[in-house]
């Protein structure tokens, strides 16, 4: 067993379930989508990406495009958020709470594919 | 070839990336930096705080997050929106001293990184690369910047040439960079012999002219031969070799050209002793052009002593024999040098030089490698005998100044040989096959040309240049010559008055069956042939206008005058520059 590869599995499979976490729920409904659990999915995310770096294999590449897809959705539904909250004033309608969710539901699936590309590279290495 | 279709496509192979490079090193920065950006928001979220008005209110990720980043930054706008309670300002402290603590350790590591050896190599590499890759004409790649390297890389910038430098050191690197040179020269410090060096130089890509091998180790030299020959076969290669053994493994696989810097100058000096006129005419026209024209010589006949007998003085020796005259040696070890008869001594001391006979010898021969045992041995000599004809070898151009004093009649520095004779090989091959020539013919013959070529300068060295008869380089003249109606002659009419010839004079007219030394007028000209021609340059230019203007031929081949006003117009303009020069 390697640690570095139990850290590099831990957190690409935490971005995916803490980005799970805030997208499951009604899509308008603002009271089902956590804050916190966005914030902790955008931190999990980059740190994702950047144990990404630097791996110049093909598998790697692919990765990373996966990992930057998902940081650059869910800092825009981020971006939303704020201006939802703060800038405009209006708060989390129903429409914006839709538009937030949905930018996490896409990162989602970013995440998803990581977490597959990690289990293909798994397989291939028992072989 | 198979060595292509195995590497991966973008021709840089393994150059590593400095951007892969840079994002790995930083992997641990990036994840300390998110982290503590990460904790300190977080913390500010959860920690209960209260408005303005005394309500309980918590600290949104919106504020949160822009707290921390003024802070993480130093810049400290206060506590906003509501001033904070202890609470909040416990995690507060705690939240500076992490972030800016992570941001010192990020910006520390990019300023490592930048300091370290092996990031700068990677970063001068990939720099290096992509100046190669940039260049979109014909370039030389030159292995090895030392004397002869850095002459040759000058002399092709001044005539508008590309070239890239690969040295071992990077010493020489740094000189190549802060050289006064026109165009961007490329210049990385790796071993040229290897052959992933010569790769990256961009041996391999389609606008590579030629190799040059001058470093200072013959084996690098041979190294960099093969290496060429096998990525590229195109490509020819020039290369520096010492030894007879190397020069014959080299041409062994085809080296296009292998210059000994001894046996080069012990040929020179045997062609001076010999035919001095064919000597002169070489002096002539393979100076910089626009220099002075270097003075006759008149080397005596009789006996030379030659102090030093090694690689030099061996070369010098035979040819000094081959010309009849007779060679007294003085050797430190005349056993090493397989010459036991010779006298024992290093020549700078005036009893050696007299056992020898200098005396009652016409001319002497410096060859030692010291340059101080030269200047020495030739100022002894001229105490016993001031009438010698001096012949010194200079082995570093710094010494120059020292060798201008004692005025020798010629000098041989081995730097200068090979890069004026790599110069002549890359940027006029036609010169290097007319003295390959002209070797074999007479005195007279010498003479009568090097009486032609001071009619039409003006104490000042001609140009030399290759007139091709192709569509790019003479489109007029190609009609007629296609129409088998063509004549030496008629590249050297005047295009402002046909009854006038050009100050030229055609050294050599070359095709793909046969050469012709000094053609004469009347010789046809047939599509495709090259012509060396040598004159001063404003001939060099009126000759250019009229191949290439239809009238302008049809005038100076058939007499007629095409279309009155727009010949007046298109003669004006030709005879405009001559009205200026004149």
């Amino acid at each position: 067993m390697n640690l570095e590869k139990v850290i590099f599995g831990f957190f690409i499979i935490l971005a995916m379930t803490l980005n799970f976490g805030f997208f499951i729920g009604d899509l308008t409904d603002p009271q089902q989508h956590d804050v916190t659990e966005l914030f902790a999915a955008i931190v999990v995310n980059l740190i994702a990406s950047v144990l990404k770096f630097g791996d110049r294999t093909q598998v790697g590449a692919i990765h990373l495009a996966a990992s930057l897809v998902a940081d650059l959705q869910l800092i825009a539904a981020a971006i939303l958020w704020a201006i939802a909250v703060h800038g405009a004033g209006a708060g989390l309608t129903a429409a914006t709470t839709a538009s937030i969710v949905s930018l996490a539901g896409g990162a989602f699936l970013a995440n998803v594919v990581s977490v597959i590309l990690l289990i293909i590279e798994t397989a291939m290495l028992r072989r | 070839m198979t060595i292509a279709a195995t590497r991966p496509a973008g021709g840089a192979g393994d150059v590593p990336s400095v951007v892969f490079l840079f994002l790995r090193r930083m992997r641990a920065p990036l994840i300390v930096l998110i982290a503590s950006y990460a904790i300190a928001v977080l913390g500010l979220t959860l920690i209960p705080g209260m408005d303005a008005d005394g309500n309980p209110w918590r600290m949104s990720f919106f504020h949160a997050f822009y707290f921390i980043s003024y802070t993480a930054t130093t810049i400290g706008f206060g506590e906003i929106p509501y001033p904070f309670n202890d609470a909040q300002r416990l995690w507060v402290t705690v939240s500076i001293y992490l972030t800016v603590i992570a941001w010192f350790y990020a910006i520390g590591r990019i300023f490592a990184l930048f300091q370290d050896p092996a990031f700068q190599r990677v970063l001068a590499t990939a720099t290096f690369s992509r100046r190669v890759r940039a260049i979109a004409e014909p370039f030389y790649i030159v292995c090895g910047y030392g004397e002869t390297g850095s002459l040759l890389v000058q002399a092709l910038d001044h005539d508008g040439v590309r070239t890239v430098v690969l040295d071992i050191d990077a010493e020489r690197i740094h000189e190549a960079d802060l050289a006064d040179l026109q165009s961007s020269v490329p210049a990385l410090a790796v071993d040229a012999s290897l052959p992933h060096s010569l790769v990256l130089a961009g041996v391999r890509r389609g606008h590579c002219a030629g190799v040059v091998a001058v470093t200072n180790s013959d084996a690098a030299n041979l190294a960099i031969a093969i290496a060429t020959k096998v990525l590229n076969a195109r490509v020819p290669v020039v290369a520096r070799s010492e030894s007879r053994e190397i020069a014959a493994n080299m041409a062994s696989f085809g080296t296009d050209f292998i210059i000994d810097p001894f046996e080069r100058f012990g040929a020179y000096l045997g062609v001076a002793l010999s035919s001095p006129s064919l000597y002169l005419l070489r002096e002539w026209l393979t100076a910089v052009p626009g220099t002075a024209l270097a003075e006759p010589i008149d080397p005596p006949k009789g006996d030379w002593v030659l102090a030093g007998f090694g690689r030099f003085g061996r070369a010098v020796g035979e040819n000094i024999a081959k010309a009849g005259d007779r060679v007294l040696v003085i050797e430190t070890d005349p056993e090493g040098a397989g010459l036991p008869q010779a006298v024992r001594g290093s020549g700078a001391e005036a009893h050696t030089l007299e056992a020898a006979g200098v005396r009652s010898a016409v001319g002497i021969v410096a060859g030692t490698p010291s340059d101080v045992n030269n200047l020495s041995v030739v100022m002894t000599a001229r105490e016993l005998n001031p009438d010698l004809f001096v012949v010194m070898r200079k082995n570093r151009i710094a010494n120059g100044i020292l060798f201008d004093r004692l005025r020798p009649d010629i000098v041989m520095q081995p730097s200068r040989i090979i890069a004026r004779t790599a110069f002549g090989i890359l940027t006029a091959p036609l010169l290097h096959r007319f003295f390959a020539l002209a070797r074999d013919r007479d005195q007279t013959w010498a003479n009568e040309l090097v009486a032609r070529v001071a009619a039409i300068t003006h104490e000042a060295v001609p140009d030399t240049w290759t007139l091709h008869v192709d569509r790019h380089s003479a489109s007029a003249a190609l009609e007629w010559a296609a129409a088998e109606a063509l004549r030496v002659e008629h590249l050297h009419i005047d295009p402002a008055d046909r009854t006038n010839r050009l100050p030229v004079i055609p050294l050599l007219l070359a095709r793909s069956t046969e050469e012709l030394l000094l053609p004469a007028d009347s010789t046809p000209v047939r599509p495709g042939d090259r012509i060396l021609f040598c004159g001063p340059r404003e001939a060099t230019r009126r000759q250019i206008y009229s191949v290439n203007n239809p009238n302008v031929m049809q005038y100076i081949v058939t007499g007629e005058v095409p279309s009155s006003a727009v010949w007046r117009w298109f003669a004006r303009r030709g005879t405009k520059p001559a009205a200026r020069a004149g």
